[in-house]
């Protein structure tokens, strides 16, 4: 069972990472291009290096990738990932409107059966 | 519209998806509480549902199949963590091996329905519906799930 425990590292780590509201923000600004970790650190009242800290904890969640250029780390959100799981939830609303739209025929052709509570 | 809001936070894997019923909030509240109701919407037309136990109580297991075309029944379960009858109803839900226990391989999801009374006796529901991982999305949409997707499609296309 090396393998589900592995998952399970992975998915608390994931849940760990998106738990800070700073680590949610940089994942959404990463997610349109690379950004650097000290253009990061300019946002956020924070100092450079409890960025990186945010930075490290994220590639490790797997949200983001880490790139050296030069002096700089560029980090941008794994949008594969991000996309995938977007996907997924796209199926997921169709099935819910479906499931709501015969919740809301039986609320209207059944309306006495509510009575019996 | 019956759906009047939906949110998809791909990051925290989690969908919103809110309704509003022109119906007291009693009889929103009966069709999660009579399960003979709940079969009648809960899964499409070509997959229904059976609820074989169903009791909204904390702590409860609520057991029911599916029974598709081919006359296979994939077995699924819910467990109940809190109801305040008619506001909340909160559950994991997930499948079931072939001797109907939950599943301890298999991934579950966590819901969160909630109720509200709206001016002029409209009754607002949202539903919260979190997976644990990409890899439980995955699993739970292609097992089960998304043959009533498929069924259902023309259904979902005159919606939109």
């Amino acid at each position: 069972m090396v393998v589900d425990y592995l998952d399970d590292q992975r998915v608390d780590r994931l849940f760990h990472a998106l738990a800070d509201a700073t680590r949610r923000d940089i994942v959404r600004r990463a997610l349109s291009g690379e950004h650097s970790v000290s253009a990061l650190a300019g946002v956020y009242p924070m100092s450079f290096a409890a960025v990186q800290k945010h930075v490290a904890v994220l590639a490790a969640a797997g949200l983001v990738t880490k790139r050296a250029s030069g002096r700089e780390q560029l980090v941008s959100t794994d949008v594969q990932s991000i996309r995938r799981a977007t996907a997924l939830l796209d199926e997921f609303e169709a099935l819910w409107r479906e499931r709501m739209d015969r919740f809301a025929a039986l609320l209207d052709s059944a309306p006495n059966r509510g009575d019996q509570t | 519209m019956t759906v009047t809001y939906v949110h998809k936070d791909a990051q925290a894997r989690t969908l919103t998806i809110t309704s509003e019923f022109s119906a007291p909030i009693e009889h929103v509240w009966q069709l999660w509480q009579d399960p003979r109701l709940l079969e009648r919407w809960w899964g499409p037309p070509t997959y229904p549902a059976t609820f074989v136990d169903h009791e909204l109580r904390v702590g409860s297991v609520v057991n029911y199949f599916m029974t598709g075309p081919g006359g296979d029944q994939p077995r699924a379960w819910w467990r109940v963590l809190d109801v305040e009858e008619p506001h909340l109803l909160r559950f994991d839900s997930g499948f079931s091996d072939e001797d109907g226990q939950p599943s301890t391989t298999m991934p579950f999801m966590t819901n969160r329905v909630t109720l509200s009374e709206q001016p002029g006796g409209v009754t607002r529901m949202a539903i919260e519906t979190t997976f644990s991982s990409d890899g439980d999305m995955e699993k739970i949409l292609s097992m089960g799930m998304e043959e009533g997707m498929m069924a259902a499609q023309s259904q979902i296309d005159a919606l939109l």
